[in-house]
């Protein structure tokens, strides 16, 4: 009897830890995280990406609609194709790179969760912080969960991944970013593609 | 000398409209780097990596007809011929 509480006690214990939520680091040793960006106004289109992602996540792929998560981008690593484009866009009268190196989405609360298989699709409200501004955001959010692919993607480790795919959109004049001017060749509007996959090992 | 100078410049607008053709005819602004996708067959994600590219835009070809119009008016003060 005492034998069999015993194996009972470690099965269950075993089964809080498999079940506990995983912490996921978002910092890409290959270099493909990156968050898209694009402002199509009337005279000009703006396409660019920034590659400094970083951060991380708790993920329980039990409870997914518990993750909870912090992305930053650092501003510097912001690139467009014309190079004095891209210096008018980190300097100071645009989001001033100097003065605010991080752009920041921190969640807070997941709903409208749907899980199917490994993927889960949810709304997002969290914090969005630009240029030293802060507003609250709800953004759509694709999940995917790859238990035990991280040797695939790094060789010498192993553990699993999470891909993190939102496409939305916020505006310029809402982070105090010149808001009323230039619209005709700087969109208001601006689309974010965040496309990344963090790393739990074990 | 005159005449050297309106070849030049005449050189100079072809040539730029040739070279802005070859490049891609890019209708907005020069680019220096060109964004390449770059998918990772693990996750299925689609990355974006910068080559550094020079790729000619109309300010090129502006610029380019600028000095082209400069040297024609430069050349209406240069003497039909030298002595």
């Amino acid at each position: 009897m005492k034998t069999k509480l015993t194996i009972l006690a470690i099965v269950t214990v075993a089964g809080v830890v498999i079940a506990a939520p995983q912490t996921f680091d978002f910092k890409d040793p290959k270099g493909i995280n990156n968050a898209g960006f694009k402002l199509d106004a009337p005279l000009e289109s703006i396409n660019g990406s920034a590659s400094g992602v970083y951060g991380t996540a708790t993920f329980d792929p039990e409870n997914p609609g518990a993750t909870k998560g912090k992305i930053t981008v650092a501003t510097a690593s912001l690139i467009v194709p014309n190079p004095v484009q891209n210096r008018h866009m980190l300097g100071d009268k645009w989001l001033n790179a100097a003065t605010f190196p991080t752009i920041i989405f921190e969640s807070k609360e997941f709903k409208n969760v749907q899980t199917t298989g490994d993927t889960t699709t949810a709304d997002v409200t969290g914090t969005f912080t630009l240029k030293g501004v802060s507003k609250e955001l709800t953004v759509p959010v694709k999940l995917t969960y790859l238990k035990d692919k991280l040797a695939e993607r790094v060789p010498d480790q192993k553990g699993d991944l999470l891909v993190i795919r939102s496409r939305f959109t916020i505006k310029r004049s809402d982070f105090n970013i010149n808001p009323g001017q230039f619209e005709d060749k700087v969109s208001d509007t601006i689309e974010i593609n965040l496309s990344i996959a963090g790393a739990s090992q074990k | 000398m005159k005449r050297a100078l309106r070849i030049i410049a005449a050189l100079l607008v072809v040539g730029a409209i040739v070279f802005w053709a070859a490049a891609g005819a890019n209708r907005g602004w020069t680019k220096t780097r060109v964004p390449q996708k770059v998918v990772d067959e693990v996750t299925g994600l689609e990355g974006i990596q910068w080559q550094n590219r020079f790729v000619p835009g109309v300010d090129f070809l502006g610029a380019a007809f600028l000095g082209a119009v400069i040297l024609a008016g430069v050349s209406i003060f240069v003497p039909a011929k030298s002595k």
